[in-house]
């Protein structure tokens, strides 16, 4: 089986060059989530700042996806309003619900549309949402509105 | 003592014919987490559903009897496979289950005896009082104790391994000692492949007059295990990792120490009267098998354990010890690949794990997936275990009596594939 829609170029180069990797210093948000079933980890911090931007910082260890999906997520979300983070975050979730038939919206998602294959591997989606899910867990606990609050 | 032919054997399983990810013949090497089942389980359990389904232990008519017959036979049938007598074994739904009842029963002692109530004493734990488990326990035989030291105020303790897989034993003295009252091990690691010296842990156990439990789910359905050899006072296994169906465990006790264990579920079948106030319980091994019980479970079990004794426990041993060996010697020829765990033949089982440097093993895992072959990928709920040895997961290949060296061959050339693929050789 051709497991090159799992693994697009893009992630393989995210995962072997990880961009905006360290956390932030005293961030307003934290979170550290981890995969139990396999033992994937990711720590996200936020800060927003007195233009409504979000700051993101993370560290993580663990498989391919779940650390390319940490370096995409923090090149889309890096220094852009929240509002306009939460489109990307919603779209991102849509697509790995998509269970590969979704067309992703590659103005929203840029590089993360490399994930869509990722949807059709049921034990692969969680480690692509893992550093999302820090993502809305530490916006959560920053104090930012978040339409559902954490998601599990 | 034959030696056995996986060939003719895979015929026996109608799962290992089918195919995987685009037509591909699968090669499962995951027997560690299941064992695929023989056509002679499945039949079993479908001829007891289709003949004499009944609930055993209830009922006046020929059908509960049938079933009654069947559970019982089962039960005769696994106590001889391990050397015991019937009434020493307790049909759990699985292993973790099994040890789980273990461990209730040193916490429900020690509440009862808070109450005043009279209970037998090696059970009553009190705050001073130790548990002592090892650093390569899976996660079933060391959360429970994590509980009963929380609910009674007793330390756990833990012997630790050496850099090559082993129990250190140095000081076993200094951590079984007079204030130890349970010693909890585990026979053959699930994630390292170790088997470890139970009878020598064991012995130290009662030395102190501690209850030795041991975890046998990874030696019991590989090699021959006779519970006076082990030496342990209880000792739990799962019956679908040796051909058997899931939803039956097994939980072996010594009959002075299953006479006075206090129950764990209670309800209907365990009991011997009830009032509406109190009620008094039925004897071993019924005082443990509280509900209706799976008796279709059972008889697949049974048939598993007649297929093994065929094939005799001594020939499977030395086909998974050939296999074992060379598979250690095929995965070590690879540049980059580290086994964590025993590397050398001696004392281990079929389970091998291991790491390929600059590939997360769940990777590994989807490249070996995506050319048909299934092998277990994570922290194998030894998470501890892995934390010991600086890995934060590794890739585990499990043998049992239908692999073969083309198997092996397979894993190789699928690791060596992941490698290219990821292009770390």
């Amino acid at each position: 089986m051709d497991v090159d829609s799992l693994y697009q170029e893009i992630i393989l180069d995210h995962y072997r060059n990880p961009r905006g990797v360290g956390l932030l210093p005293e961030p307003h948000g934290e979170s550290h989530q981890v995969n139990p079933t396999c033992g994937d980890e990711v720590t996200v911090t936020v800060t927003a700042d007195a233009d409504g931007l979000l700051h993101v910082g993370y560290e993580g260890q663990g498989c391919s996806i779940s650390q390319a999906s940490a370096s995409v997520m923090s090149e889309l979300v890096e220094g852009r309003p929240i509002a306009e983070i939460h489109r990307v975050e919603a779209a991102f979730l849509d697509l790995m619900r998509s269970k590969g038939s979704g067309t992703p919206d590659e103005e929203v998602l840029q590089d993360a549309v490399a994930f869509a294959g990722v949807s059709k591997y049921p034990a692969r989606i969680k480690c692509a949402l893992l550093p999302w899910m820090a993502l809305r867990d530490a916006e959560v606990k920053a104090g930012i509105p978040v339409e559902g609050g954490s998601y599990e | 003592m034959t030696s056995l032919d996986p060939q003719r054997i895979k015929k026996d399983f109608p799962l290992l014919e089918r195919t995987v990810r685009d037509g591909q013949p699968l090669v499962y090497l995951d027997s560690a987490a299941t064992s695929q089942k023989p056509r002679a389980v499945l039949d079993a359990e479908r001829s007891f559903y289709e003949t004499s389904n009944a609930a055993a232990h209830r009922g006046a008519h020929q059908l509960a009897e049938e079933a009654t017959e069947a559970y019982e036979g089962a039960r005769a049938r696994v106590a001889g496979f391990v050397g015991a007598r019937a009434n020493e074994v307790v049909f759990t739904k699985n292993a973790t289950e099994g040890l789980n009842l273990a461990a209730y029963a040193f916490s429900n002692a020690s509440a009862l005896a808070r109450h005043g109530r009279e209970v037998d004493p090696r059970f009553a734990l009190r705050p001073g009082d130790s548990i002592v488990v090892t650093e390569m326990e899976h996660h079933a035989n060391l959360v429970p104790w994590q509980e009963v030291a929380a609910k009674t105020g007793a330390t756990l303790r833990w012997i630790g391994l050496t850099d090559d897989g082993r129990l250190d034993l140095g000081d076993l003295g200094s951590v079984i000692d007079s204030s130890t009252r349970v010693v909890s091990i585990v026979h053959q690691s699930n994630i390292l492949g170790t088997i470890t010296p139970v009878r020598q842990v064991m012995d130290a156990a009662h030395a102190v007059g501690a209850i030795g439990v041991v975890d046998a789910c990874q030696s019991i359905p590989h090699m021959p295990v006779s519970m006076a050899d082990l030496g342990a006072d209880l000792v739990a296994w799962s019956g679908h990792k040796m051909l058997g169906p899931t939803g039956i465990g097994m939980l072996w006790g010594r009959e002075d120490v299953l006479a006075t264990m206090p129950p764990f579920l209670t309800g209907g079948s365990m009991i011997e009267m009830v009032y509406l106030d109190h009620s008094t319980y039925a004897p071993p091994p019924q005082r443990f098998e509280a509900g209706v019980p799976m008796v279709a479970q059972a008889v697949g079990l049974g048939a598993a354990v007649e297929y093994l004794d065929d094939l005799g426990m001594d020939a499977v041993a030395a086909h998974e010890h050939e296999l074992t060996g060379y598979a250690l010697a095929r995965l070590q020829e690879i540049d980059g690949v580290t086994v964590i765990g025993p590397r050398t033949n001696v004392e281990r089982g079929s389970a091998i794990s291991f790491t390929v440097e600059g590939i997360h093993p769940h990777d590994v895992g989807q490249i070996l997936d995506s050319r048909g072959i299934a092998v277990r990928v994570g922290h194998h709920c030894a998470w501890p275990t892995c934390r010991r040895y600086g890995v934060p997961a590794t890739t585990r290949i499990s043998t049992y009596i239908y692999n073969d060296h083309g198997d092996i061959d397979a894993a190789v050339a699928g690791i060596r594939a992941a490698q290219k693929y990821f292009g770390v050789a």
